[in-house]
């Protein structure tokens, strides 16, 4: 029963976050360009929707902070680690020149596909195979968290 | 820098991230653990038995989630992707190689980092911020 209300809760995580992108606007590909636009027609919208889900998340990340394991009794999975590392910076440069061209980033892409976006397969086919390529090749030398 | 004040949307933009926020806080109240999407999507090319199922039924809920807006509130999310083929299969391979080579992405980081005030995460945040600022800068204004 418990495992039942877990699953059905993680549907509905994963709903709740699909309507955050798609109201906040973050979903369209071309608000995330005109966002990052800042010489252009800049579009400050995105500054908004992470106001408003740190001011929220920061209340739950203190109560997390406060407790020993989540409701459902589980162990906290949180991560440890502080170095700022190389791949750290080298990681998220390239995913942000990912994020510039087409104006996708995980989430989005997924709820592109779930409207129909044949683009929107195709990028997330490749996120596949460049998170693949990354493991098979390069995380032998990263240090993973 | 000029705002473009009729694209600006700060209502739905702080109201969506509230529900970001909100979904981000249950899931590590409720599940201990970090709601970062290219984390989960990374987990499913390496299966690990029980962790499988509920990775898949989260990104269902985030794949359905247009659908119960359309049924639900009469709203058809908008979203014009002005890329082209190459330049989709390009950003792909980027976003998924940078995400998983940097431990984390948009959520992760940007979202659930900042809200754990993760020096990391920070870090991380500032540079795709500044490679996409680049690109776009690129892509619009230079070529």
């Amino acid at each position: 029963m418990k495992k039942h209300f877990s699953l059905l809760s993680q549907y509905l995580i994963g709903v709740l976050f699909g309507f955050g992108l798609m109201i906040s606007g973050m979903s369209n590909p071309q608000k995330i360009l005109n966002f990052l636009d800042i010489t252009g027609d800049w579009d400050p919208s995105l500054l908004f929707v992470m106001l408003g889900a740190v001011l929220v998340g920061l209340c739950g990340f203190y109560v997390v902070s406060k407790r020993s394991q989540s409701f459902f009794g589980g162990t906290l999975h949180l991560p440890a680690k502080k170095e700022i590392t190389r791949p750290l910076v080298i990681g998220s440069l390239i995913f942000g020149a990912g994020w510039g061209l087409a104006g996708f980033c995980p989430g989005p892409a997924i709820v592109a596909l779930g409207v129909g976006h044949l683009k929107a397969l195709v990028f997330i086919l490749g996120m596949l195979a460049g998170m693949e390529i990354c493991e098979r090749f390069f995380m032998s030398k990263a240090v993973q968290d | 820098m000029h705002i473009d004040w009729l694209a600006f949307t700060p209502g739905p933009s702080l109201l969506g991230g509230v529900l970001l926020g909100i979904a981000t806080s249950a899931y590590v109240l409720l599940h201990g653990r970090i709601l970062g999407i290219s984390g989960i999507i990374g987990g499913l090319l390496r299966p690990v038995k029980q962790m499988w199922i509920w990775r898949i039924v989260l990104l269902l809920g985030i794949l359905s989630s247009p659908l119960w807006a359309i049924f639900l509130l009469d709203m058809y999310p908008v979203q014009i992707i002005d890329a082209g083929w190459p330049a989709v299969i390009l950003a792909g391979l980027l976003v998924g190689f940078g995400a998983q080579y940097g431990s984390g992405c948009t959520s992760g980081h940007g979202i659930c980092g900042l809200s754990r005030l993760s020096p990391r995460s920070l870090i991380a945040i500032i540079s795709f911020m500044f490679s996409g600022f680049v690109i776009v800068y690129v892509l619009r204004h230079l070529l």
